[in-house]
């Protein structure tokens, strides 16, 4: 991934670590100290810039890796002990906001019906009707280009959950990822198809391309996956977070498809939504019955946070709609910096 | 694909299905489509395959769908009820 510009402290001492610019040594002897500090004194981890930024560079160390990075730091102490830190502060920010109803029985039917209960009741203003009818041209741009910093790599927080699930929830989010990325054929995989959305709009798909104008609640967004794919104490969390995305994904992405056309995108522009609405309308059924159910029911006392990560998933994407919403309201951009605005 | 089922103890010594195990199966989701998983082939009324881009479909049976025969998650906003 290319490199971003810092936005504080802390995201300035990670970035000037990995990246190597002066001496590793007193940055890393400054870190803890200093996420620590920022820690405490954010007025809200999921809309801190500079937190979110260090998180989401912290993580990608996993994944893409970052440009000029070199790959030693992946596992380095100093940088897993500060990713910890910022990682339990925003568990705990998102855990003390989410309630859960009451627990269902410990079977797949009780599991997929509270799940089907959780998303179908999901409130707060709807992106896809308002990307279906009123959207701009300016304001889909912003749309695709808040989602590349995920659908880039969609699927991929979640796949590090493989290995810690067993029998019929494995075998179900095995069948789930195989269809993310595309049976087989590179050029099906769901990210290739957002990639090309993006080049039909003659936007960048180059993985992190639009990193510096992504605001951090769309990081939180992104790093909330992260924290649950790469924690096995979570496994049920990350489970609980995909039965979400696919459980709302298939109705949303025919109107954001419908929005696209209404502009004029041809039909190649709107496969990456016109495949969701079919594709999605098969996995909400596998991720809720056999995924999350199945897990609930190899381990009934994960049956917690499977809900907890399904309500965490319905939480920070509610913020994250609600700020872009915002701002379209209010004749803005939703982006950071609309003068480095990349269109 | 071939869409020839797997004959009971054909295969006795690969990992073909246990003689048990149908070479397809069809699951009917409570108020949801029917998710078909397995080998099978989907074709029109003159044999001919119909479109299909994954290995496992749902197909709608609440006749909602603009996506027909596959489900578009529409039998939700229609409160299409069966059980099983
Ligand atoms: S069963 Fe899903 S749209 Fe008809």
């Amino acid at each position: 991934m290319k490199q971003p510009s810092a936005r504080g402290t802390v995201s300035e001492l990670v970035l000037g670590i990995i990246t190597g610019v002066g001496p590793a040594q007193p940055a890393l002897d400054g870190l803890p100290d200093a996420v620590d500090r920022a820690v405490v004194s954010t007025p809200d981890l999921l809309f801190d810039d500079d937190l979110q930024l260090a998180l989401f560079c912290l993580y990608e160390l996993h994944y893409s890796g970052i440009d000029g990075a070199s790959t030693d730091w992946e596992w380095n102490p100093t940088l897993i002990g500060a990713r910890g830190r910022i990682s339990a502060a925003m568990e705990a920010r998102i855990r003390q906001e989410v309630a859960l109803g009451e627990l269902p029985a410990a079977k797949s039917e009780a599991v997929a019906a509270e799940l089907f209960r959780m998303t179908g009741e999901a409130g707060g203003p709807s992106m896809s009707r308002f990307v279906a009818k009123e959207a701009t041209d300016q304001q889909l741009r912003e749309f695709l280009i808040n989602k590349s910093i995920y659908q880039l790599k969609e699927a991929d927080p979640h796949t590090f959950a493989i290995p810690r699930l067993t029998g019929r929830a494995k075998a179900a989010l095995v069948e789930i990822q195989a269809d993310e990325y595309g049976g087989g054929r590179p050029a099906r995989m769901h990210s290739a198809l957002f990639a090309k959305t993006l080049r039909e709009l003659d936007l960048d798909d180059t993985y992190g391309a639009y990193l510096d104008t992504t605001p951090a609640i769309t990081l939180a967004s992104s790093n909330l996956m992260s924290l649950f794919g790469l924690s096995r104490r979570l496994r049920g969390a990350a489970v609980g977070h995909l039965a979400v995305y696919e459980m709302t994904s298939s109705q949303p992405n025919r109107l954001y498809s419908r929005g696209f056309k209404r502009h004029g995108y041809s039909e190649e522009a709107r496969e990456y939504f016109d495949e969701h609405v079919e594709a999605d309308a098969v996995h909400e059924q596998i991720a809720s019955r056999d995924m999350a159910g199945g897990l609930v029911e190899s381990e009934p006392d994960l049956l917690e946070d499977v809900l907890f990560g399904a309500a965490a998933a319905l939480y920070v994407d509610g913020l994250m709609t609600v700020q872009v919403m915002d701002a379209w309201a209010g004749g803005r951009t939703s982006l950071l910096h609309s003068a480095a605005s990349p269109v | 694909m071939s869409g020839i089922p797997v004959e009971a103890g054909a295969h006795a010594d690969d990992a073909a299905p246990s003689p048990k195990e149908a070479a397809a199966s069809i699951v009917a989701f409570p108020d949801g489509p029917l998710l078909v998983r397995g080998d099978f082939e989907l074709v029109d009324p003159e044999g001919a395959a119909l479109p299909r881009r994954r290995r496992t479909i749902a197909l709608c049976r609440c006749g909602a769908s603009a996506l027909k025969p596959y489900c578009d998650g529409t039998h939700k906003l229609i409160g299409f009820k069966a059980a099983p």
